[in-house]
């Protein structure tokens, strides 16, 4: 524990880094569930397979059809979008009268499967996917380097969860989604189409998950097991943080990859568990979570 | 009991089945269908979704297994003891926890908590970190019958799996088991009769993670292996499964569950489709979700009712 009194600067920022890094996928992740969450009150246990495949994809796209980083990142995202659009239309909306542990056992199934034939297809061992020219390279800070790939993870995440907060607390369009989740009843009656916006949210949601997945494939090593490992982690975080709000959710997660990235740095043998400890501890002292309503 | 006749007849067929099957693959189903039992005990009767069960049937796998294997000469039974008594204790603090979030959160709850107890498992010193707890001696039941022989340690599992069912079979029909149902059907409505709804959950938890510990405990003793397999949050999935194919709710659902689940492993794992098997039993979710919700013995009561 010598390390507690002896701070190594460039060590702790560079873990600092990796858990802004880790937090910004939390926070799209957590975004996606949470918007899901706020309209058809489901948990979307496809998230995670879904950002497994768009780190798939957006390597199978390069090396099957010469598809460049850049298009991946637009064309994947509409990709799952797509197929989350379907998932909705066919197998979640049949049981949306039943109860809600239903759809999240019929998301998990989707799951299973989906991790399945990528298991079957390419094996556990995990594929690289090269960083854009665009942004090899970094800069020399005066207290770390920051590789410049990294940079933009931060701000590409930023920008996206901004945006969509920005979108569903400040426009017409997100009081549409915000009514929406109040009484669905009521804004049908005056006239605005709900299943459209439900599946459509539902595509959003999905979409920014496939997002992720493309921006994580240059620094994660791409395996099937990706998706479920993180997926665990942003259940977690959206306990800790409470699907109530938008803005929360993005918060915790970046708030919890930053936690994680100080532990790895401090005590590295705890740094897989704290966020469950953060979990357990929240459970104690405000069991609604931290920016929860219900309780 | 109702139906007296048909239990005997299970039973009789149970005590000659060995004599037929592979032993070795009876008690996987035994000791699984022990676990479904305990799992939908909670999910079937008091309506919790735990996605992470696994956790007990693995804690008390590696207790068991461990002291099996650390102790010399203790008896299979004070090991399994201990195993329980270690679920038992992981369940009420899992279960005080949990019980503080409903629904979809007391599911992804107790996911979080499972994986909390998957890391401790993966990096503590006694668990043999990937390679789990290898070469589990089974020893000598009171010190009397050698359980290293397969017959006598599947008259073995087979009593610890009646005796499990039976305890699950008088709760569910005892008026704890009634204020359980109450409080799955409308848990404002029984709060208001004046039960104490969370103490009943944890209770009704504590007893599920009690035998699922059983559960694991017996099949450390079986494999003699108890691994991260055990722990994982696959093997949560797959006693949901088991529950949800068979038909949650009912006595006879997750048996039924649990030997149809184990047979196709078993069936699969040796066939062209070994490794499609975590993308048929996703299927089957799927199916079971959307076409058959109360699972097998579900639909054969409702052919029942309609045509007798």
């Amino acid at each position: 524990m010598a390390t507690l009194f002896d701070i190594n600067p460039f060590a702790l920022f560079g873990q600092l880094l990796i858990g802004l890094i880790n937090g910004s996928f939390y926070a799209l992740l957590a975004l996606g569930l949470a918007i899901i969450f706020g309209l058809l009150r489901i948990i979307n246990f496809t998230q995670g397979a879904l950002y497994m495949l768009g780190a798939f994809a957006a390597w199978m796209g390069m090396n099957y059809l010469g598809i460049s980083y850049w298009w991946s990142l637009l064309l994947v995202p509409i990709g799952v979008a797509v197929i989350g659009i379907l998932m909705e239309r066919f197998l979640v909306r049949p049981i949306a009268g039943e109860d809600h542990l239903y759809s999240l056992l019929l998301t998990f199934g989707v799951a299973l499967v989906l991790q399945g034939l990528f298991t079957h297809a390419y094996g556990s061992s995990g594929l690289a996917y090269p960083i854009p020219e665009e942004l090899k390279g970094g800069t020399r800070l005066p207290f770390m380097y920051l590789p410049n790939y990294r940079a933009w993870i931060i701000v590409c995440s930023l920008v996206v969860c901004t945006g969509t907060w920005y979108m569903i607390e400040k426009t017409k369009l997100g009081a549409y989604l915000r009514a929406g989740t109040e009484n669905p009843q009521l804004m049908q009656a005056f006239g605005i189409n709900v299943p459209l916006i439900v599946t459509l949210t539902f595509g959003f949601g999905v979409g920014l998950a496939g997002l992720a997945g493309v921006l994580a494939a240059p620094v994660y090593s791409i395996t099937p097991e990706m998706g479920s490992s993180i997926l665990i982690v942003v259940f977690a975080i959206v306990v800790i943080g409470g699907m109530g709000s938008i803005g929360g959710a993005i918060l915790t997660g970046l708030g919890m990859g930053i936690i994680e990235g100080l532990t790895k740095y401090f005590y590295p043998e705890a740094s897989n568990t704290v966020i469950f400890l953060v979990m357990v501890i929240v459970l104690l002292v405000k069991p609604a979570g931290l920016f929860g309503k219900e309780a | 009991m109702k139906n007296m006749k048909l239990n005997l007849v299970l039973l009789g067929l149970a005590l000659l089945a060995p004599f037929v099957l592979y032993p070795v693959f009876l008690m996987k189903v035994l000791c699984f269908a022990l676990f479904a039992c305990a799992f939908n005990l909670l999910l079937g009767f008091a309506g919790l979704l735990s996605f992470g069960h696994a956790v007990f049937l693995g804690s008390g796998a590696y207790v068991t297994g461990y002291l099996m294997l650390s102790v010399e000469g203790l008896t299979p039974e004070v090991g399994i003891l201990a195993g329980v008594a270690v679920s038992a204790i992981l369940g009420y603090v899992y279960g005080k926890l949990a019980i503080k979030r409903e629904g979809i959160y007391f599911a992804m709850v107790t996911l979080a908590l499972a994986q909390l107890a998957f890391f401790f498992f993966l990096q503590a010193p006694f668990t043999g970190g990937e390679d789990g707890i290898q070469g589990i001696p089974r020893g000598t039941l009171f010190g009397l019958i050698d359980l290293s022989d397969n017959l006598n340690m599947y008259y073995f599992v087979l009593s610890v799996f009646i005796g499990g069912f039976v305890l699950i079979y008088r709760t569910v029909h005892s008026p704890f088991g009634q204020v359980m149902k109450a409080i799955r059907e409308n848990e404002p409505r029984a709060i208001s009769l004046g039960y104490k709804v969370n103490q009943y959950k944890l209770m009704t938890f504590v007893l599920s993670a009690t035998l699922a510990g059983l559960a694991g405990s017996t099949k450390a003793l079986v494999f003699q292996l108890a691994s991260l397999t055990d722990v994982h949050w696959f093997m949560s999935g797959e006693v949901v499964l088991m529950t949800l194919l068979g038909g949650m709710g009912t006595i006879w659902g997750p048996v039924l569950g649990a030997s149809t689940i184990v047979t196709l492993q078993n069936v699969l794992a040796s066939g062209p489709l070994g490794s499609y098997i975590h993308v048929i039993m996703g299927l089957v979710f799927i199916v079971c979700v959307l076409a058959f919700r109360n699972g097998l013995v579900g639909e054969i009561q409702k052919l029942v009712k309609r045509n007798f």
